[in-house]
């Protein structure tokens, strides 16, 4: 029982984390109908301008921890949204036209050049970020353990969540959002302005993935360069499970693959945890493409 | 005869085989080394444009195909002494069948979504691998003391003489070359490349679309299980680390920067990707980053590739009486 609870926590921490990096997934597919490969890097990204941030300017000694880290994860949010804007400026906005897998090929170019450049600049060997700013107490609820830094976790990705989908849902832009995601075309002509939805996408894609990589670099204390892939492949394989282009769906198959995988690693194998959730990925697709609440993704033959 | 276009080209085909063929003569041990190197993923690469350059199917999880042939190749040889290249079929056969029963259910996803599935397939792969699934595979240390092939009777190590294995190697890649030439030119190369550009259209003329793409997995799937016998027995040690999904990143390059769908495009991609960085030692660091860079910039100015594939032309005057329908 408790060993069942620690995973439980444990798969919805990190499930918060791929939940966070699936919606940056969902929203570019659901109005380019593109897979942004590179998505997991600017995750990584995250992590890394994070690190930088936080020993570089020392906010948590002026403003104390609390807000010194809100301050950083809003800094490193803007600037990962902003090279996701770039991003989207050299590598996908010239082959709007093209075939999708020709912009399926130039994201993978870009993950690549995303990951080098990441490993050239802070060097091959995995980087640590210092203790102690999250609480690390545990405490305990009907004689279960909580450990408070999966709750911090869990809280802030379940807060950025809801805080996209009231925005998606309830403002102005948020529908221009959501109709250029059903029908581009009907919506240039009812004067959304659809260009600038797409740079929106990008930004909050990007920002959300920067957050999930300052996420763990916090709880897990230690960051490297190709963790983004790996990731980012785990997202999106969240994005998939609960229905890509579907923003709940990303929430709720993030969490869900979060807690498969880690009662898996408890209670079948551990060595084969990373294999889980491609196991869950090549189930979903062949048994259910469209998710659980999502779009048809499998042609019929 | 006239210096047609044809003829220039075949001119410089004829010359570039001419200097693969008595390169190593001039060239040191380690030199002759990247060209078996290149080789290799000249094999792969074409084996790989068989599913993704004709059958147009993205698929970026080739170097599992080709790890089950090296280890097939590696179990067997290591357990009960077969010599190496008597497995080459079988290496082939057993990636063959892995594609086979692994590509049924996937074959008819969308182009991207094939691409992340078949990425998973590879780390699943992988991962058994470091797993020692069944006790055999010896877990991540791999499997070590292959042994070389044998041509009658006198033993090819690819690393104390890769001169001699460079010339097997070349004689299997001269092998491949003609029997892929053939199958672009024939019935079967055709209807893969008509349903790859249209596949609707192909349907409707009576293509089994499904068919044809499952049989072109398989077919690159067997080549590349050779090409896994054909490593093994160069460098007598393999792990899970050959075989990790960014090798397939790399053959995939290959194809794409040399040009899908043609044989000399992902020749001279192999070449490239391969061979240049020895050039530029000190660049060695940048290598990925040239490729990234590389790759997005393909896919904006030339995505069909450095040397893509010449459309087939029908030239009236060539054509026999009977086939003239008007």
């Amino acid at each position: 029982m408790e060993l069942f609870f620690t995973q439980l926590t444990n798969g919805l921490a990190v499930g918060g984390i791929y939940a966070l990096i699936a919606l940056g997934y969902t929203m570019v597919y659901g109005v380019l109908k593109l897979i942004n490969f590179a998505h997991g890097d600017l995750f990584t990204i995250g992590a890394y301008l994070g690190l930088t941030l936080l020993a570089s300017l020392g906010l948590t000694g002026y403003v104390g921890t609390a807000g010194g880290l809100l301050f950083l994860a809003l800094m490193v949010m803007g600037l990962v949204g902003i090279i996701g804007i770039l991003l989207d400026r050299a590598a996908y906005k010239p082959l709007r036209n093209s075939p999708r897998l020709s912009a399926v090929v130039s994201a993978l170019g870009a993950s690549i050049v995303f990951s080098n450049t990441i490993m050239l600049v802070y060097g091959p060997s995995p980087k640590v970020y210092p203790q102690g700013l999250l609480p690390t107490h545990v405490f305990y609820l009907f004689g279960l353990p909580v450990p408070i830094m999966r709750i911090i976790i869990l809280a802030t990705s379940l807060f950025l969540m809801i805080g996209l989908y009231v925005f998606i849902q309830k403002t102005r832009t948020g529908t221009a959002i959501r109709a250029a995601a059903i029908d581009q075309g009907a919506a240039r002509l009812m004067g959304i302005n659809v260009d600038r939805v797409i740079m929106l996408v990008f930004f909050i894609g990007p920002a959300l993935g920067g957050a999930a990589g300052l996420m763990v670099g916090l709880h897990y204390g230690q960051i490297n360069f190709t963790m983004g892939w790996i990731y980012g492949l785990k997202a999106f394989t969240a994005a998939i499970l609960g229905g890509i282009g579907n923003i709940p769906g990303a929430m709720v198959g993030g969490l869900l693959l979060g807690v498969i995988e880690s009662m898996g690693a408890a209670y079948i194998s551990n060595a084969w945890k990373d294999a889980i959730a491609f196991f869950v990925l090549i189930l979903i697709l062949i048994v259910r493409p469209t998710g659980l609440l999502g779009e048809r993704v499998a042609e019929k033959i | 005869m006239s210096f047609s276009g044809k003829n220039i080209r075949n001119g410089i085909y004829a010359a570039v085989a001419v200097c693969w063929i008595a390169a190593p003569v001039f060239l040191s041990n380690y030199q002759t080394d990247v060209l078996n190197n290149i080789a290799i993923y000249a094999l792969l690469g074409l084996s790989l444009n068989i599913i993704l350059g004709y059958g147009g199917m993205f698929h970026m999880g080739h170097a599992a195909f080709f790890a089950i042939g090296a280890y097939t190749t590696a179990i067997i040889n290591t357990s009960y002494g077969i010599p190496v290249l008597w497995l080459l079929p079988l290496s082939g056969i057993t990636a063959g069948v892995f594609a086979l029963v692994v590509a049924r259910p996937i074959i008819h996803l969308r182009g991207d979504y094939l691409l992340i599935v078949t990425i998973g397939m590879v780390e699943i792969v992988r991962i058994a691998l470091v797993n020692n699934i069944f006790g055999i595979t010896g877990g991540p240390n791999g499997i070590f003391g292959i042994a070389s092939p044998q041509v009658f009777g006198h033993p090819i190590n690819g690393i104390v003489s890769p001169g001699h294995y460079f010339y097997l190697l070349t004689a299997f890649l001269a092998f491949t070359i003609a029997v892929f030439y053939l199958l672009e030119h024939s019935r079967y190369g055709r209807a893969l490349k008509y349903l790859c550009s249209d596949s609707i259209a192909a349907e409707g003329s009576g293509i089994d679309t499904s068919g044809y793409k499952l049989s072109a997995f398989v077919i690159g799937a067997f080549w590349a299980g050779m090409v896994g016998n054909l490593y093994a027995g160069k460098i007598t040690f393999i792990s899970p680390e050959s075989f990790s999904f960014w090798e397939s990143v790399v053959m995939f390059m290959i194809v794409i920067l040399g040009g899908a769908g043609s044989i000399p495009g992902v020749l001279l991609g192999a070449i490239l990707i391969i061979g240049l960085p020895e050039f530029f030692q000190e660049l060695q660091q940048y290598r990925l980053l040239i490729f990234g860079i590389a790759l997005v910039a393909m896919m904006i100015f030339r995505p069909q590739g450095i040397l893509p594939p010449k459309p087939h032309t029908y030239p009236v005057d060539k054509l026999d009486e009977k086939e003239v329908t008007l």
